[in-house]
């Protein structure tokens, strides 16, 4: 059974909703800024849903006030990986709270072609199940 | 087009009343009052004021014209208020609804320029980002560019402000400032820079008369004031101080009342008797004359 017909992979905010446009994720942006959160742009070609730390496309912008800058940044990262996936972040540096407080993708590969389950025999009949991406058969940078 | 003629034959737009609403004139008036003289430099901001408003009327009714450049240079002596009216300028830009936070961020060639090859481009993007939505405000910025070192990473800095320029110009306004001939001697050799500024505006050196109504505006500001005898002191201070090398304008005007504000606390001091508020906010002519610059001729003081 297909729940997810595109094979479009679902991490962070909005991933359920067709791509964001430009105009979209500055208003989301704006709305991060209006908070003094520091948003940072980030990249991957490996979706797995435990990797958690992208690698990060410039440093995490703090003290800026439009969105602009940040739109120039992550079109310039468009431009540098077209076919990797890019996130947005927006980190709250409040005291207490210190972690992400949005999170979505802003640019994905042409295709995905998603993650095969893998059974793993162990122990006399026992299996272990996991996930694995088809993409990462190949090496890095060659995936999409 | 005869749609667009006819809306503007009928009812008429009255610029006087949306110059009323984007309350502009506060800010214009704001300018008048703080700061003195400067003829060139109002009419101008005047002049880009009206074309705003008259774009944004234009836009109501369907006209474009493309969003004007207004990028600029500020040149002028030291002193002369160029910060001051870079300021200025970022409220009244924001007011008009040109930009759309109306910060500025003040940057000189150490912000911008890296110390190693691939240093400076992330580092003026970063000031960039920062600066988006607001006035990149560069100081001094013949520095930029230095003709005697053909490896000099200031013509990247350029390089890529002329492109942000260009193509975020609804999104940042760049001033750039710095004396006269050195501003000249910049644009000369980047004719690319020269081209892509539309208002080039001279910030013409302070008549006596303004500095004295500068420094009276500041000691205001202070809580402060001259007593007769001191404003006339005070003039021929200025009149002696204007023709001494490095003299700065309003700057130097500042500093030396800094340095009166100093001798009157001494000369109170001093007194070792109660003091009214009177005292306390008077600035005395011996307060001025003590200055350097009274000390050459000296002698022929009585």
């Amino acid at each position: 059974m297909m729940t997810n017909t595109g094979n479009r992979i679902t991490q962070g905010q909005f991933s359920f909703l067709p791509d964001l446009t430009d105009a979209q994720i500055t208003a989301q942006i704006r709305y991060a800024l209006k908070n003094q959160w520091a948003v940072s742009v980030e990249y991957t070609d490996d979706p797995h849903p435990r990797n958690t730390y992208w690698e990060m496309y410039g440093n995490p912008m703090f003290d800026l006030k439009d969105p602009a800058g940040i739109l120039m940044q992550i079109n310039n990262c468009r431009k540098t990986f077209p076919n990797h996936y890019i996130r947005v972040m927006a980190f709250n540096s409040a005291r207490g709270v210190e972690s992400p407080a949005m999170s979505f993708i802003v640019n994905r590969p042409e295709t995905e072609p998603g993650f095969g389950l893998v059974r793993q025999e162990v122990d006399g009949r026992a299996i272990r199940y996991t996930v694995h991406s088809y993409a990462t058969d190949k090496p890095e940078n060659e995936r999409y | 087009m005869g749609d667009i003629q006819t809306q503007i034959g009928d009812p008429g737009i009255d610029l006087g009343e949306l110059f009323r609403n984007s309350h502009i004139r506060e800010v214009l008036d704001q300018l008048d009052r703080d700061l003195v003289g400067l003829k060139p430099v109002k009419t101008r901001i005047r002049e880009i004021a009206a074309l705003l408003l008259v774009d944004r009327v234009r836009k109501q009714l369907g006209m474009t014209g493309g969003a004007p450049s207004l990028h600029m240079s500020f040149t002028g002596n030291p002193g002369t208020g160029k910060t001051t009216v870079a300021m200025r300028m970022a409220e009244i830009l924001h007011r008009l609804g040109y930009l759309r936070q109306g910060h500025l961020v003040a940057v000189t060639r150490d912000d911008l320029v890296g110390q190693y090859i691939g240093h400076t481009a992330p580092k003026t993007k970063e000031i960039l980002k920062k600066a988006m939505g607001g006035v990149l405000f560069i100081d001094e910025a013949y520095y930029l560019y230095r003709p005697e070192n053909e490896r000099d990473y200031g013509q990247e800095a350029i390089e890529i402000l002329l492109q942000v320029m260009e193509n975020q110009r609804d999104d940042l306004v760049v001033i750039l400032a710095g004396y006269k001939d050195r501003m000249d001697r910049f644009f000369q050799s980047n004719p690319g820079m020269s081209s892509r500024i539309a208002h080039h505006i001279d910030f013409p050196d302070y008549a006596i008369d303004e500095l004295l109504a500068i420094s009276e505006l500041m000691l205001g500001r202070m809580q402060y004031r001259l007593s007769e005898q001191a404003k006339d002191t005070l003039r021929a201070y200025i009149a002696r101080r204007i023709t001494r090398p490095n003299f700065a304008n309003a700057r130097s005007l500042r500093n030396a009342l800094d340095r009166a504000r100093l001798r009157q606390a001494n000369r109170l001091f001093e007194a070792a008797a109660p003091v009214s508020a009177d005292a306390l906010a008077t600035i005395e002519a011996d307060d001025l004359l003590k200055s350097r610059v009274f000390e050459d001729e000296a002698p022929a003081q009585p």
